[in-house]
């Protein structure tokens, strides 16, 4: 398949040009070697710092594709009654068919189900109306039965695609839609977890996630960095939690992405790919990503080659490092399994005339109940609100944020434009700076709207609010007309105490006086800012210059 | 009394002739003196006697649960029963006890059946004759009868002891001989590839393989799960009508049942074939038959057609094929069903754990006999893509 990469990556091509380039000039040096003094510089130039590029490096394309496994939101386990709870007391949720008890069976749960097939809506994919279920085998001690049941040969949906958005810094915030093919959804079981206890020789294990229904997405190499794949995943994110199908908490492991990645030069066949696991946030996602592309880059410049394998991700280094995989290649003897019928979703054209409501599942009637996506929530504020595309990406994008901007655009008379400024700039900004969430914000939308009732009504001036703004974050419980009253900052409204100031500071700076009717009209500010000081920052910049300029023209 | 058959004997106990109490235990005194067949793996006492007694009550006070209440039975040691032992006749699952009933199992307890015990059967059900199973083999009961003896020209007291003795067929040997040593009214057993017909027939008793589908499977421990089913094993076939209309119908917990409501059917007192066609297979006539065997075959389809059926050769082209592909499908079903027995959360755990893959190899080498053994390995074989 061809990359769909075309061109060069708007976010990458700054990142791509300063890479680890020391190795080339090394190379020059061996250039009458064999290829084994190559393989062995590479080894001995991974280890050395990086420095800055001076000539023109070979083009390396990074090609990404993703896969996706979302733990499905319900109640029960995908094949059995035990619920799904995070954290719960280790086996206190296993099921006797949880615990692989000889005899027991899987029963289908029809809420997975229906996730999958909104989910796979939601992503435009074609519902194979019938799909089938399959054994994968292999031995571990958190896979009680021996074999997962998931969906290889036939899965319940594919072809589908997810719009995404980049918001590309360099490019003054402007907003990149990009596009990547969804291949496939399947349905299939969680593992247990093991947890290695080497003190004492042991692992123990826990059987309380054995069993839970995931969706594995599967997403083709159409990324080119780790960017874009973090920005698609977050978009994934944003549906899945919109259609409450999945939680999408990476930290507690309900969305757990795998990375497969490789590179090659535009118009030359596709690299060797290796397999990146264990990434365990969005943000090790894109470091994870530029790395192993680093890497490749890195051996493919030198002469080496690529290994298709399996590398771990190490957050605390930043690096990719292979897993001992002692079997090589597992062979995973898929086999069909026996105790599942197939499986059937019907639509309005196909249900059985006297079904059983709570024995089908209707794939027309879920999509009639599709909640509203993260995209056309995004649209339905730039056409409600009037405010800029890149703006509702970023209110869309943080939890909470746009119910947020709704409340306080619903109690303030003030435009949209300017509510967006205070709530991205100055209220985003000191959310991040203190790594707290929008739920999290010491600033009430109630009180916000306040503070920018009294900005429109011209009760305070712009820098005043600012101050105001302030003394709201710190949270001590007082409103912001309070802060006003207490601190005095509210806007001198009386003009004859104003242009009595204007006139004394005038008076004591004639030699500033005589350069402004000179032609420096910059001059003009520093009067204005000695005014200001004069009364606290209570003046309306504008009267001030108004009566300065009257005064001194 | 314990020549009857259920029918009868249920109309026995309806009438007040004999007891529920009375019955089980002749039939425990029973299982006591046929002990040298070797039938069962765990004779439960006492649960039968508790049953017993409640099913007594329920006969005084004239509030019966059905045909099978107060009747003794037998059910073969892949069925989980709750709180009793069940072990596959393996020691991987020597000392395993369920903790549920399986569906069929919970059926007949409903409806008021005093369980005697669970019966032998070849190691996981693989075989034909009862025979490879971890608690010795299980003796034909025909092999010590008076007809039996007199062709050996045996003396009747050394026979117990002989080594001289028949095999039940299998893998249902354990059901098919407690059935036939009188020691119950029926038995169930299990059939994937003839494991109730076959000991049924060396045993002399009726043995039926439902139609897959029709009774669940949720709590027999299976051995192909595309072609195991449930067996019936009893001393007439209106028994085995009757306890199929106990067992039959949709299980929730049973993916594969048919959702479609069962109806239970009654036999006719007089059974009327004309109307039936019966099929002979041409390519069942297969060399090596042996002449006796035909002769009775020959003799059966003349029956049919003296009663005024149809009968008819036919075809069925792909017999050949049949056994080679069975083993394919059956071994690699086995290697997939076994995965699930490494000895960590339940059955035999090996004392050699160095390691994790240690631990399962030896635990699994221990635990299965070699025709288990050598199924899992081909069925991996016939599953690997390379």
């Amino acid at each position: 398949m061809a990359a769909s990469s075309a061109g060069v990556c708007t976010a990458c091509t700054i990142f791509r040009l300063s890479g680890r380039y020391w190795f080339s000039r090394t190379f020059s040096y061996n250039n009458n070697f064999s290829s084994r003094n190559v393989q062995t510089t590479t080894l001995h130039c991974q280890s050395q710092p990086q420095t800055k590029r001076k000539t023109d490096p070979r083009k390396w394309v990074g090609v990404v594709g993703l896969e996706i496994h979302a733990q499905i939101h319900s109640n029960a386990k995908l094949f059995s009654e035990s619920g799904v709870h995070f954290a719960a007391p280790p086996n206190s949720l296993v099921s006797y068919f949880d615990a692989s008890l000889p005899g027991t069976l899987p029963v289908l749960n029809r809420r997975c189900v229906e996730a999958a097939v909104m989910t796979s809506l939601a992503l435009n994919c074609t519902i194979n109306k019938k799909s089938l279920f399959d054994r994968k085998h292999y031995f571990y001690a958190d896979l009680p039965a021996g074999y997962q049941i998931t969906q290889q040969r036939l899965p319940i949906a594919v072809a589908g695609s997810l719009t995404y958005n980049l918001l590309v810094r360099q490019k003054w915030n402007q907003v990149v839609t990009k596009t990547v093919r969804i291949k496939q959804i399947q349905l299939e079981q969680d593992s247990g977890k093991s947890l290695h206890d080497d003190t004492r020789s042991q692992t123990l294990i826990d059987l309380n996630r054995a069993g839970v229904g995931l969706m594995e997405v599967v997403m083709e190499p159409d990324m080119c960095c780790g960017e874009e794949a973090a920005a698609a995943v977050r978009e994934l994110q944003l549906i899945l939690q919109a259609l409450g199908t999945c939680q999408g908490n990476m930290a507690e492991g309900q969305l757990r992405v795998d990375a497969n990645v490789s590179v090659h030069q535009p118009g030359e066949p596709l690299g060797v790919r290796t397999e990146v696991k264990n990434i365990n946030s969005a943000r090790f996602l894109a470091r994870a990503i530029d790395y192993e592309i680093q890497r490749q880059t890195d051996v493919l410049e030198s002469g080496g080659w690529i290994l298709n394998e399996t590398r771990s991700f190490d957050y605390k280094s930043g690096r990719t490092t292979p897993m001992r995989d002692k079997e090589g290649l597992q062979d995973y003897r898929f086999m069909p399994e026996p105790n599942l019928p197939p499986l059937i979703v019907y639509d309005n054209k196909t249900v059985p005339a006297h079904a059983d409501p709570q024995q089908v599942v209707n794939i027309d009637q879920i999509r009639e109940r599709l909640p509203e996506l993260p995209n056309v929530r995004r649209s339905r504020l730039v056409e409600q609100y009037g405010i800029l595309p890149e703006h509702s990406f970023t209110l869309v994008n943080e939890d909470g944020l746009m119910e947020y901007f709704v409340s306080v655009a619903r109690e303030t008379k003030a435009e949209p434009r300017k509510i967006i400024g205070w709530i991205i700039k100055d209220l985003l900004g000191l959310l991040k700076q203190h790594s707290l969430n929008v739920s999290q914000s010491p600033i009430s939308p109630m009180s916000m709207a306040e503070l920018l009732n009294l900005l429109e009504a011209g009760t305070v001036s712009s820098s005043a609010a600012k101050q105001v703004f302030q003394e709201l974050w710190k949270g001590a419980g007082s409103s912001a007309s309070q802060i006003v009253q207490k601190l005095d900052l509210g806007l001198l409204q009386d003009r004859s105490t104003l242009e009595q100031i204007c006139r004394t500071v005038i008076d004591s700076h004639q030699e500033e006086v005589r350069a402004i009717r000179g032609g420096n009209k910059k001059v003009l500010n520093k009067l204005i800012g000695l005014v200001q000081r004069e009364l606290k920052g209570r003046a309306d910049p504008v009267q001030v210059k108004t009566i300065l300029e009257e005064k001194t023209l | 009394m314990l020549g009857l058959t259920l029918r009868e004997v249920s109309l026995a106990l309806r009438e007040g002739k004999v007891s529920p109490t009375e019955l089980c235990q002749r039939c425990l005194h029973f299982i006591r003196k046929t002990k040298f067949l070797n039938a069962y793996v765990t004779v439960t006492e006492e649960i039968a006697l508790k049953q017993a007694e409640q099913a007594e009550k329920r006969f005084l006070k004239g509030e019966t649960l059905g045909p099978l209440d107060g009747i003794p039975i037998a059910v073969k040691d892949n069925f989980s029963t709750a709180s009793i032992q069940t072990t596959c006749a393996s020691q991987m699952l020597k000392g395993y006890i369920p903790p549920f009933n399986a569906t069929v199992v919970q059926k007949l307890l409903d409806q008021g059946a005093v369980l005697m015990g669970k019966t032998n059967l070849d190691e996981f059900a693989m075989g034909s004759g009862s025979t490879d199973t971890i608690f010795g083999p299980v003796r034909n009961p025909w092999g010590y009868s008076r007809q039996y003896q007199e062709r050996c020209a045996q003396n009747p007291e050394d026979t117990k002891d002989s080594s001289d003795w028949l095999i039940t067929g299998g893998s249902s040997g354990g059901s098919a001989a407690s059935v036939a040593s009188l020691t119950c009214f029926a038995s169930l057993g299990s059939d994937t590839g003839g494991s109730t017909r076959n000991p049924a027939a060396y045993c002399g008793v009726v043995g039926l393989k439902p139609t897959y589908g029709l009774l669940s499977r949720h709590g027999l421990i299976p051995l192909v799960n595309s072609m195991d089913v449930p067996g019936i094993l009893t001393r007439s076939v209106h028994d085995a009508a009757t306890v199929l209309g106990v067992l039959g119908g949709h299980d929730p917990k049973d993916s594969t049942t048919v959702p479609e409501p069962f109806k239970p059917f009654s036999l006719p007192d007089e059974i009327d074939v004309r109307n039936v066609c019966v099929g002979i297979p041409r390519e069942y006539h297969a060399p090596g038959l042996s002449k006796e065997i035909l002769a009775h075959w020959t003799k059966a389809a003349e029956l049919f057609e003296k009663a005024g059926a149809r009968v008819v050769e036919v075809s069925l082209p792909h017999t050949q094929h049949s056994i080679v592909c069975y083993h394919v499908l059956c071994t690699a079903e086995v290697a997939s069903n076994m995965a699930r027995f490494d000895g960590l959360e339940y059955g035999h755990r090996s004392t050699i754990d160095s390691s994790t893959e240690v631990m399962y190899a030896s635990t699994r080498h221990e635990g299965f006999n070699d025709v288990v053994r050598g199924r899992i390995l081909s069925g991996n074989y016939f599953l690997l893509k390379q």
